[in-house]
């Protein structure tokens, strides 16, 4: 990843152009030709760095939900639940974390109600506590990575 | 946000009315600041909103492509897309990046035992800072879970992550609150949340 493929990351994680030649509004911006700005994005996807292109959705304003969720679980029991828990599609990411809460992942469902639902399948299915820690109040929502 | 809003945030209704009028082929939709809380997303948006999930496409014109997908015109795409950017329910348009592989590995939650009528000031005052990633208030579950507010810190090292904490504990005043640092140590599954799905296609 060179200076150019940095500064492509660091401008497009926001404020992708909605015009009929987007790609080539954003490579002006840039310095770049569209068609190089096309190349090294898929070659940016290609190598990982990036996983799409694509809009980040507000879960509650299109009528679903989001929640953070932790469990308990045992090192020895560790793989077993984490195999039950990430086959649920509803679990967008899934980590491991120090601490006696050791698994902490985030449901993503398509109604509100639906997530105790999913709460109760996972406890269901894996014999273990969900804490369900939903949002209360946000401060700050700002994933942005600079390369 | 309560509806009840409606009409007496004269502040915002201002920025909040919209006229498609540059689309003719789209109804006028004019929202109060109120109906911006909640807007309407309707089967047209789910379906565009299913289509780009999974990635725009890499050529010229993406959202021709996306609209011939779809049997609508590009300027439809445009301007619906431009809708739901405006109405919060596209938080951001961009690139997705992984964050691992940009050599963000050191990824902590923090999470504080804070007084209630605390909470609110603190987590502004966290969310100050460039590198806190998300800061939110979440509840307790006591007595195995005491902690009511929550911030992300993505840090290239284990030592860049509690040295901005040690600043953000000093510059907010919370040397005397407990908290503790939950760092991760495996990253099962992160695929970003799917879940703009068409009516009846159900989850995947």
């Amino acid at each position: 990843m060179d200076t150019t493929d940095r500064d492509i990351i660091n401008d497009l994680q926001g404020g992708f152009p909605l015009s009929e030649r987007p790609y080539a509004e954003a490579a002006a911006r840039l310095g770049l030709t569209e068609d190089e700005l096309i190349r090294r994005l898929d070659d940016l996807l290609e190598k990982g760095a990036l996983t799409r292109f694509a809009p980040m959705y507000h879960a509650e304003r299109l009528g679903g939900a989001l929640t953070l969720a932790a469990m308990k679980i045992p090192a020895d029991e560790f793989e077993r639940v984490a195999g039950i828990v990430n086959g649920f599609p509803e679990v967008a990411h899934n980590y491991a974390r120090e601490h006696e809460f050791n698994m902490w992942f985030v449901l993503a469902t398509e109604t509100p109600q639906r997530i105790n639902e999913v709460i109760g399948e996972i406890e269901k299915a894996t014999g273990y506590r969900v804490y369900n820690m939903p949002k209360l109040e946000e401060f700050f929502v700002g994933l942005r990575f600079e390369a | 946000m309560s509806a009840k809003s409606h009409g007496s945030t004269n502040e915002h209704s201002e920025a909040g009315i919209r006229a498609k009028s540059a689309m003719p082929e789209l109804n006028v939709i004019k929202h109060s600041a109120a109906t911006l809380q909640r807007p309407p997303v309707d089967e047209a948006d789910r379906r565009l909103l299913a289509a780009i999930q999974h990635g725009l496409p890499l050529t010229p014109r993406p959202y021709a492509g996306i609209a011939a997908g779809l049997g609508i015109s590009e300027a439809e795409v445009v301007a619906r897309l431009a809708y739901l950017k405006e109405a919060g329910v596209i938080r951001r348009f961009g690139v997705v990046v992984r964050h691992h592989e940009l050599g963000y590995s050191a990824n902590a939650m923090v999470v504080w035992d804070v007084p209630d009528e605390q909470v609110t000031g603190l987590g502004h005052c966290l969310a100050g800072f460039d590198f806190i990633t998300l800061c939110y208030r979440r509840p307790r579950h006591l007595p195995q879970w005491r902690y009511n507010l929550y911030c992300m810190i993505h840090g290239k090292s284990r030592e860049e992550v509690l040295a901005h904490l040690e600043w953000m504990v000093n510059h907010c005043g919370l040397q005397s609150l407990p908290h503790e640092v939950l760092f991760s140590r495996r990253r099962f599954k992160q695929r970003g949340a799917l879940y703009a799905m068409p009516a009846g296609a159900g989850t995947r």
